[in-house]
């Protein structure tokens, strides 16, 4: 193992969220605290509680989500995508560095920015609202899980993307609306049919329902079932993040 | 070859629009030598240094650096190679000495060592070393990816074009630099349109066009092989035309007629030169002034890549 090499990148990528210290950290907690004012303080206190929790603390798994899912694939993708457009690429395939190790340097550096984020979120969060968290081992395995699984398709993102807007089209896209439609802000128990069984084909459903089982000890789906999900979908990005570094596609001639 | 420290065998590369970017190459690269890539824009100097390098991946063919597959053996062959690209491709945001340690560490190495300030004050970046990359000027960038390359002490220094628009003073510096690498036994391979500086530096030399090793020759022997040389007459009186007695030297008049031109391969036992004095003295022939030129490598190389053409 080229431990140097997989350092070197990890703190090249974490240099660089220090230096954008204020977009990285200071917009989505100004963000989430935008979120609790106005869901949780003047429109959350006229709603009733969902599954007997109140509705300000319901919100905040699926707000976290919001972010740990927007951020780990903007950091991913842009961290490999930059040296791509500005040809720094070079040294990364001239060097002594695996694939699982260059893997190990971006994403480690994506997910550790996603998790720190998430926690951020959730102590601001515990500013707002009352927080109970009924299993906080899973509530960090989950969070830990889908900032790898997120960081590692946002450095499939960052690898296909041929130009900056391909770049924001995807998080903007396809994950704000699967967020937003994948029971961040309401239980999809809420929906009428068929919405409610169209909605169990969208993954962020899992996701969201399983973290917030770890905060409340209910979720819209089984536990298992969201950590299978979950776990499906990492796997799939690490076969594609392998296919990609057998055949080269898009990063070498 | 049994000193060799890199060979290439039977490489090619055709892209995927179907461009024929190397024809099979073979080239064995010699131990502490100095190494010349000559040929014109898009001959495949650059496609054939990526490939060594990893960056690109070849159609057929192998390289082998100190006998490690640069494919199956990919990490002990890299570690031992360095390159600075043509393009100065550098971040912007970092600072120079972050950029080189990144470069070293990449490679396999600790981070922290007196290596890496002894290189900077080389380089003449010691100064710069706290500046973001992006405030410095291009030829400073241009050492900064030359202390990049160097910074895990490679066996093997690639250089692509490296004096392309440098000015005087860090070509100079450059020079210097690949001497004093050269003295401490690194190898070091370079292309370059400049053919003057190869014909200065180089041991040897290959030639590329259109994917295709022409030749690679010791600079001295190709020289010796190739280079015509010319005796050049100034005469007192003009002459209208040859006179006919000099039908075997294939004399050239020039300079309406006021020089005499005969041009021989010096590596030819008899230059004919001493019969054509005499020839010339016989027939009452006075000339003021007489120069030899040799051709340079730069006529050698358009000579034989027209030639190919």
């Amino acid at each position: 193992m080229n431990w140097h090499g997989v350092w070197a990148i990890y703190r090249f990528e974490m240099a660089r969220a220090l230096r954008t210290l204020w977009q990285s950290l200071v917009t989505p907690v100004l963000t989430t605290s935008l979120y609790f004012i106005v869901f949780g303080g003047a429109i959350g206190s006229r709603m009733q509680a969902v599954d007997g929790v109140g509705y300000g603390s319901f919100i905040v798994p699926g707000l976290i989500m919001l972010s740990l899912l927007t951020q780990s694939i903007g950091n991913a993708s842009i961290g490999i995508y930059f040296p791509k457009f500005t040809g720094t690429i070079y040294e990364l395939l001239s060097a002594p560095v695996s694939a699982f190790e260059m893997v190990l340097g971006y994403v480690g550096a994506a997910a550790t920015k996603s998790v720190v984020l998430g926690l951020v979120i959730l102590a601001t969060a515990a500013l707002f609202v009352p927080l109970p968290i009924a299993h906080p081992g899973a509530m960090i395995g989950f969070l830990l899980l889908t900032s790898v699984a997120f960081s590692l398709f946002g450095f499939i993102i960052g690898i296909w993307a041929k130009g900056f807007e391909q770049l924001q089209f995807v998080p903007a896209l396809l994950i704000t609306p699967l967020t937003f439609l994948g029971g961040a802000f309401y239980s999809i128990d809420m929906l009428p049919e068929p919405w409610r069984t169209v909605s169990l084909f969208n993954p962020v459903v899992y996701l969201v329902s399983g973290f917030r089982w770890s905060f409340f000890d209910r979720g819209d789906v089984a536990v298992g079932v969201s950590l299978a999900v979950t776990a499906v979908f990492l796997v799939a990005c690490m076969g594609v993040v392998a296919w990609i570094f057998r055949t080269g596609w898009r990063l070498k001639n | 070859m049994s000193d060799a420290i890199l060979s290439v065998r039977g490489v090619t590369k055709t892209y995927k629009g179907g461009t024929v970017a190397l024809k099979p190459v073979d080239l064995d690269i010699r131990r502490g030598e100095i190494f010349a890539l000559l040929g014109p824009n898009g001959a495949g100097k650059t496609t054939l240094i990526s490939v060594i390098c990893g960056i690109v991946t070849p159609s057929a063919g192998t390289v082998t650096v100190e006998g490690h597959d640069i494919v199956r053996d990919y990490k002990h062959a890299r570690r031992r190679i360095g390159l600075v690209p043509q393009e100065l491709s550098t971040d912007a945001f970092e600072t120079v000495l972050a950029t080189v340690t990144f470069s070293r560490r990449l490679f396999g190495r600790s981070g922290h060592s007196g290596y890496i300030e002894q290189l900077l004050r080389d380089l003449s970046l010691w100064d710069k070393r706290n500046s973001r990359i992006m405030e410095l000027s291009g030829g400073m960038k241009r050492r900064v990816l030359i202390a990049k390359a160097l910074s895990h002490e490679p066996d093997i220094l690639f250089l692509d074009e490296p004096t392309a628009g440098v000015d005087v003073a860090l070509r100079r510096d450059m020079w210097r630099l690949v001497h004093r690498l050269r003295e401490g036994g690194t190898t070091i391979i370079l292309t370059t349109h400049y053919i003057e500086e190869a014909e200065e530096m180089a041991d040897r030399v290959g030639v590329i066009n259109k994917g295709e090793l022409l030749l690679v020759e010791d600079k001295a022997a190709l020289m010796n092989k190739l280079g015509k040389r010319e005796l050049d007459l100034a005469l007192v009186e003009p002459m209208s035309e040859v006179p006919p007695e000099f039908a075997d030297w294939h004399l050239t008049l020039d300079d309406e007629g006021r020089r005499l031109r005969y041009t021989f391969d010096a590596t030819a036992e008899r230059t004919g030169i001493p019969s054509l004095l005499r020839r010339l003295n016989e027939l009452g022939i006075a000339f003021k002034d007489l120069e030899t030129s040799k051709s340079s490598l730069e006529d050698i190389f358009v000579d034989l890549v027209e030639a190919r053409a």
